[in-house]
């Protein structure tokens, strides 16, 4: 008997052939802690019933599981189902997440927190779970991002953290990880870095997925209470893959559901255009795992584009490529313009402002309703809400979009 | 072995300390780091560690990052720095060593890296985001091809760990003075110097100790301990004033910065 699909990583953090660890030694010994500290809370009933309580009472889950009947209609084919990761508190999945982190960083008895954020969505739950417990925050946000998710910046400032821009490289996500990551190398023995998805050094791509499985299980119940079957297709967008890690996790070892993780197709195929590593990528390093990437001859990280910040990431987490390299999860990308049409739809037909990143899935949901055809049945997972860029939207439409 | 191994042979044999001076490839072209090179050999450096740049380095600070901006936004290739490297190396009496990203290494192929820097005249290779955990093929390979592996140990590296990447590193061991990234400081903890002085104890390894070194009484506190000393964010912050003050200006200053530190060394 082959090993399920489930049972990864192994004890060093790897995923097939892919995480790991690639870091500078000062952060091992923190890495350590964290990955000793996360077993115990796995088996700690004390801990789990805590995150639990927060869920219910603090998120306000399960989030429902919503027949999406008009744009089923519209669409002419399967039946679209979305998983409301928007009606969580701060507007998004990451706040599961972020919870469960700042649970841990009590635990490990540390009491400054740094985080990394692009759409700003991981930003303002990280401060919302400082906040929360007592924790002092930092957001490392880039400069380019700042200007795009504004209403983010604003929040995270209420909420009492500080919002640092970045202003190296693309000014966005990936150099937001970077600077992140070198403050941690100067504060790791006072400080957690709750990092925002799949990615990074072992053990946070395990530890992310696991707090964000809770997409993907209640998900999985809903389907079966609400339509007495698995849905033959779930959907999610890909960034660095957190709420596709999630959402797919408690599927993956039902060989029978079909997974399709969709990334940033941006302005187009050519290198630069796009943020889609698992589609163009290469098996390289990049912000200590050894994942899909987009990097160039030299082993230099490549430029990347999306209209979401979210999504706007030359990297992934290392179970998606694992999962794409088994066949277990097909990958595909949608344009820049699909995830603007996709998003102007499901506002109008279902009254459901979707975010920039979660309309990526939701244009690929409507290509599956059109393709599976009646009697079959997607689950997207909605991965947040779109008010943060209404007025980017604007902006963008202004422009002739 | 490695022509490291052997310099620090022959210092330790002469019961002198090595200077080992930082340069990133290319900054501001190819042709200063060169000149550079001459002039830090020609001050004394023992050996000279040399900067591969790359776009995401999260143990550097603001002073090498931007250095490595700079090589970066004029399209500089890898194979640019081998081929300037293999004329350098050529004429410089100093071994040189590559500080490079495992990212670019596994790029481009472990061997090939080791095949096409050993080519270049380059003796070795300091990795700082390849653990001790993660290093056995690479190890490997560098033990086979007798290109000298520098692993490093920190503050936060306990010190069982530390005496196992003591087993494994070849060369020297590249002890981190702080808890963080280059750049240059004011203070440097004086607890380093009880690390160090308790691993001397423990293993026949050289030991060099760098981050942060950029004046007389940081040398004059380290150096008793170490077999060498490192010095990085100080010198390229003098490189990058190459466009504003000249290329002769800079090279005097980073001569004198050299004595000072250097002659801080055996006072
Ligand atoms: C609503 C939403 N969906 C998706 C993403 C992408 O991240 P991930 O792929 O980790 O889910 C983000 C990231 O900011 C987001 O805010």
């Amino acid at each position: 008997m082959s090993e399920p699909i489930s049972a990864v990583p192994n004890s060093s953090g790897r995923f097939g052939e892919f995480g790991g660890r690639y870091v500078p030694e000062t952060l091992t010994r923190a890495l350590d802690e964290l990955a000793d500290e996360y077993a115990k809370a796995k088996e700690d009933p004390e801990f789990q019933r805590q995150l639990t309580d927060l869920f219910n009472t603090f998120v306000g889950r399960p989030s429902p599981l919503y027949f999406a009947e008009r744009l089923t209609e519209h669409c002419g084919g399967a039946e679209i189902w979305l998983k409301r990761e928007d009606t969580n508190h701060t507007g998004a999945h990451k706040i599961n997440n972020t919870l469960g982190q700042a649970l841990l960083t009590l635990r490990m008895g540390k009491k400054r927190v740094i985080a990394e954020t692009g759409a700003g969505q991981h930003g303002v739950a990280t401060a919302t779970a400082c906040a929360r417990f007592g924790l002092e925050c930092i957001v490392y946000m880039g400069a380019e991002d700042i200007r795009r998710q504004t209403p983010n910046v604003f929040s995270m400032k209420l909420l009492g953290a500080e919002v640092c821009p970045v202003e190296s490289g693309s000014r966005t996500l990936r150099d937001a990880i970077n600077e992140a990551m070198r403050d941690w190398m100067s504060s790791v023995e006072t400080t957690h870095y709750i990092i925002g998805s799949v990615v990074g050094p072992h053990p946070f791509p395990m530890i992310v997925r696991d707090f964000q499985s809770v997409i993907g299980k209640e998900a999985r119940q809903q389907s079966l209470d609400s339509f007495g079957s698995l849905p033959d297709r779930v959907i999610a967008c890909v960034g660095g893959g957190s709420n596709a890690a999630g959402m797919f996790y408690p599927f993956v070892d039902d060989t029978e559901v079909e997974l399709l993780g969709v990334e940033a197709g941006g302005r187009g195929e050519n290198p630069g255009d796009h943020a889609s590593p698992l589609t163009f990528g290469e098996h390289g390093i990049l912000h200590g795992s050894y994942s899909y990437v987009m990097q160039d001859d030299n082993g230099q990280t490549c430029d990347v584009h999306s209209i979401s910040a979210g999504l706007d990431y030359p990297g992934v987490g290392p179970e998606h490529s694992y999962w794409k390299d088994t066949g277990r999860v097909r990958y595909t990308h949608c344009q820049d313009g699909e995830a603007m049409a996709a998003f102007d739809t499901l506002t109008r037909i279902e009254g459901i402002l979707p975010a920039l990143e979660t309309s990526h899935a939701i244009a690929k949901a409507m290509e599956s309703a059109r393709e599976l055809g009646p009697g079959k049945r997607i689950v997207v997972c909605l991965s947040g809400r779109g008010d943060k860029d209404s007025n980017e939207i604007a902006r963008l439409k202004q422009e002739g979009f | 072995m490695s022509a490291i191994d052997a310099t620090f042979e022959i210092l330790r044999s002469q019961g002198r300390k090595a200077f080992l001076p930082f340069v990133t490839a290319g900054d501001p072209n190819l042709e200063f780091t060169g000149k550079v090179l001459k002039e830090l050999v020609a001050r004394g450096a023992n050996v000279c560690e040399l900067g591969i740049p790359y776009s995401d380095p999260i143990a550097d600070g603001p002073v090498i990052q931007a250095s490595y901006t700079r090589v970066l936004d004029q399209k500089q290739k890898l194979s640019d720095i081998l081929q300037a490297a293999q004329a350098w190396t050529t004429e410089l009496t100093a071994p040189v060593v590559s500080m490079v990203s495992y990212s670019i290494i596994h790029r481009q192929g472990l061997e090939n890296y080791v095949a096409k820097a050993k080519a270049a005249g380059i003796a070795g290779a300091i990795v700082p985001d390849l653990l001790v955990e993660e290093s056995g093929e690479f190890s490997e390979i560098c033990r086979r091809e007798d290109f000298s592996l520098i692993q490093l140990v920190t503050p936060t590296t306990p010190p069982d760990r530390a005496l196992r990447i003591c087993e494994t590193s070849t060369g020297f061991l590249y002890f981190v003075s702080v808890t963080g990234i280059t750049g240059v400081r004011t203070e440097l903890p004086p607890e380093v110097v009880d690390q160090v002085g308790w691993l001397k104890e423990r293993t026949e390894l050289p030991i060099c100790i760098g981050f942060g070194i950029s004046k007389p009484e940081h040398v004059r506190m380290l150096a008793p301990v170490a077999d060498g000393l490192i010095v990085g964010s100080a010198i390229v912050r003098k490189i990058a004033q190459v466009e504003e003050k000249g290329e002769e200006a800079v090279l005097a200053e980073i001569g004198t910065l050299v004595d000072e530190l250097t002659s801080a060394m055996t006072s």
